[in-house]
């Protein structure tokens, strides 16, 4: 490039001109990534920042599985809920092999033989090596209604013709363990989560008043909850589950367990939603909404609980571990469901004994999903806390 | 001081009150009374039924007055010492309970102090160690404390201590001394089986307190004291026992108030599986039987106890923290 001369011959200044259009708020303005970002609802951020907690994400895909199954129990499960094989009575797990005499068969079992020990009148149950049963994938078995409304025989996996399937072992009527619990499932799991929502409207409720009055309503409530956390949860459970008649059906029973189960819950929410609402009804907006002659209800419901409701999921979700608990115990005591309905807690309580210890140990096997369901809760809980939480 | 005192008593007044009326709607709750049942038994079994002893127990205990009489009735006798009658054992209820509410209190107390034991140093490594291994596998231990039954962790250690230990199964001492009076075999025994329901008990409030304790710690070792502390050379292990393990501290005592609850639960449920002759197996008996007056005053009695669990607590906690003590409120 040349320099223009001027008349005089003196060097004149360069000037660089862009040719493109003026923006004064270029400096200002955001990558795609960024604006994807700001413009991202609250749920949104919400769900980026628990993808990032991997302990939190497997525990919430172990609980969407095992939700998932519940869903299709009959499927799942390889007998039914009641079905008993009186020939198989205590039977031990069996456990799946894969190579019978050094050649590969794929998953399969050995049968049982049953033998009466006639010193201590203990069944003994022995492996058959001759008799192989291979297990069967998406097969025809056992007739089932499902969900009581239709019938069919497909399952995920069925035992061998005239073989055996018992890879928890049998309880003490036969019944095939693994069965029992697939459907045990369905009652502990739905168990938490009704009573989490009965805690969850009357947390909001109660806190929400609570709050928004203040004054000696706050009071009140405040002192009610302290009362009443200081009670020892479960002999207050136990006291009102010997309430429940006796002739009640099982399925009010379990209305009534839940019930119960919430209403010695809500109190941590409402404690939450309280000092949330305390918190927030001195913002602008609720003051604004005030003005423009919103009622209470409408504040609270429509410009308050918005901004803590993430909050208040993600807590809700760490109290369910504790409500499947207090269903376990109460219907290990048997205070609590009765057969025939079937939860993990109507299981255990038929390892009630030592003997069950000593004797027949795999009687004890529906606390593993209790303990699983109750761990991926608790971490699931946690990283959704801290996900909901918009400063950190 | 004195005046916090006196301010925490008189706010326990009013709490006790609507405990007791909580209680007692909830022994009142299931329809008939425990003597229709009673009655009804003893007729099936073809006995006859002293007509006058009813007639005395129903009139002496107010069965046919409305509730707020028999609610009146029942709290008068409770300050009195008059804990009423159990009618399935034909005793007072004082009577029949006695040992069984210190055994309560003996195996709470042992628990909580295990529950101290095992969590503070847990607690102080998790927090100085954040997101190690160590951390991270305690936690993980804590976790799995919190999420297995109680009762089904007694049983195996039952089965466990019987075999490796030959601890007799059930009970609270060898059968040989029951009703004996105490000796020094007697202790040992009892310390013995007192163990099984501490730890069983103890895990699932030890994995809350690790995790409060590791929190706390949390927050005061990122506080700019520290930082300052650090900067001047101070070394590690006197940065942290000077100011923040104190801070912590504090923490603990006030803890009793949310762990006692749970302990006390705990006990209950665990009590029944070991057989032990705490309060538990009576009191699920005596709610079942409707024998309302023992199953009350058992409830009673456990909600006094986180009462007066808190209260000594709150208190505890007033004497370290000044700043409690001076503002006259209870800080969580």
């Amino acid at each position: 490039m040349t320099t223009p001369r001027g008349s005089d011959g003196t060097r004149a200044v360069t000037h660089y001109v862009s040719q493109a259009p003026f923006d004064p708020y270029s400096i200002e303005a955001l990558t795609p990534e960024q604006e994807r970002y700001y413009l991202a609802s609250q749920w949104q951020l919400m769900w980026w920042k628990l993808k990032r907690h991997r302990v939190a994400v497997i525990s919430g895909v172990i609980l969407l599985v095992l939700y998932g199954s519940t869903l299709i129990s009959e499927v799942v499960a390889p007998y039914n809920l009641h079905t008993r094989h009186t020939d198989f009575i205590y039977a031990p797990p069996q456990s799946v092999h894969w190579f019978h005499q050094d050649k590969f068969v794929g998953p399969f079992v050995y049968g049982l033989d049953y033998h009466l020990n006639m010193t201590n009148l203990k069944r003994e149950y022995r492996e058959n090596k001759e008799r192989v049963y291979p297990l069967q994938f998406f097969c025809r078995g056992e007739q089932y209604k499902f969900w009581g409304i239709f019938e069919s025989q497909f399952h995920l996996v069925c035992p061998a013709e005239n073989g055996t399937l018992f890879l928890l072992g049998t309880d003490r009527l036969g019944r095939d363990m693994l069965s029992r619990i697939v459907y045990g499932a369905r009652i502990s799991l739905t168990i938490g989560l009704i009573g989490i929502a009965l805690s969850f409207v009357m947390g909001i409720v109660i806190g929400g008043v609570a709050g928004y009055y203040g004054g000696w309503v706050d009071n009140l409530i405040q002192r009610m909850i302290e009362v009443l956390r200081s009670f020892p949860e479960l002999p207050l459970w136990m006291a009102l589950s010997a309430v429940l008649p006796v002739n009640w059906s099982p399925l009010l029973v379990f209305f009534g367990i839940t019930v119960i189960l919430a209403l010695l819950d809500w109190m941590g929410l409402a404690r939450a939603v309280r000092s949330k609402i305390l918190a927030l009804r001195e913002e602008d907006y609720c003051t604004a909404a005030q003005l423009m002659g919103a009622r209470p209800r409408r504040i609270i419901a429509r410009h308050l609980l918005p901004g803590f409701l993430s909050h208040l999921i993600a807590s809700a979700s760490l109290s369910v571990p504790s409500m499947i608990l207090g269903e376990t115990a109460l219907s290990f005591l048997g205070l609590g469901l009765r057969p025939p309905i079937t939860s993990w807690g109507v299981l255990l309580n038929e390892a009630q004994n030592i003997n069950v210890v000593a004797l027949y140990p795999w009687l004890m096997l529906p606390v593993v999903p209790v303990i699983i369901v109750i761990l991926a809760f608790n971490f699931f809980g946690d990283g959704l806390r801290d996900a909901a939480d918009p400063y950190k | 001081m004195l005046r916090y005192i006196a301010l925490r008593l008189l706010l326990m007044i009013p709490t006790l009150l609507v405990i007791s009326l909580i209680v007692f709607t909830i022994i009142q709750l299931p329809p008939g009374d425990y003597l229709e049942s009673y009655i009804a038994e003893l007729q099936s079994q073809g006995e006859s039924v002293d007509p006058e002893k009813i007639a005395f127990l129903r009139e002496h205990y107010g069965l046919d007055k409305p509730f707020h009489v028999q609610y009146g009735h029942w709290l008068l006798g409770l300050l009195q010492g008059d804990f009423g009658y159990s009618f399935e054992f034909d005793m007072p209820v004082t009577q029949v309970v006695g040992d069984r509410l210190v055994l309560t209190v003996l195996v709470s107390f042992v628990t909580i102090i295990f529950t101290w034991i095992i969590a503070f140093p847990i607690g102080i490594y998790s927090a100085t160690h954040q997101y190690s291994w160590g951390d991270y596998g305690l936690t993980f231990l804590g976790f799995i404390g919190l999420a297995t039954p109680n009762f089904l962790l007694a049983l195996v250690m039952l089965y466990l201590a019987n075999v490796f230990f030959g601890t007799s199964i059930g009970g609270l001492m060898d059968p040989g001394y029951i009703d004996q009076p105490w000796s020094w075999g007697k202790v040992v025994s009892v310390l013995e089986h007192l163990w099984i329901p501490v730890v069983v008990i103890g895990t699932s409030g030890t994995a809350g307190m690790i995790r409060r304790l590791r929190a706390n710690l949390l927050d005061e070792l990122q506080k700019q004291y520290v930082v300052t502390g650090r900067a001047k050379g101070l070394p590690p292990f006197k940065l942290l026992t000077k100011y923040p393990l104190r801070m912590a501290l504090n923490f603990f005592i006030a803890d009793i108030g949310a762990i006692l609850p749970s302990v006390i639960s705990g006990a209950e449920v665990v009590a029944v599986v070991l057989s032990l002759p705490t309060t538990g197996p009576m009191m699920l008996n005596a709610l079942q039987s409707q024998d309302m007056y023992l199953a009350g005053s058992f409830l009673m009695f456990l909600a006094s106890l986180t009462v007066f669990g808190v209260l000594l607590s709150d208190l505890a906690l007033a004497a370290l923290d000044p700043r409690i003590r001076l503002q006259g409120g209870v800080r969580r």
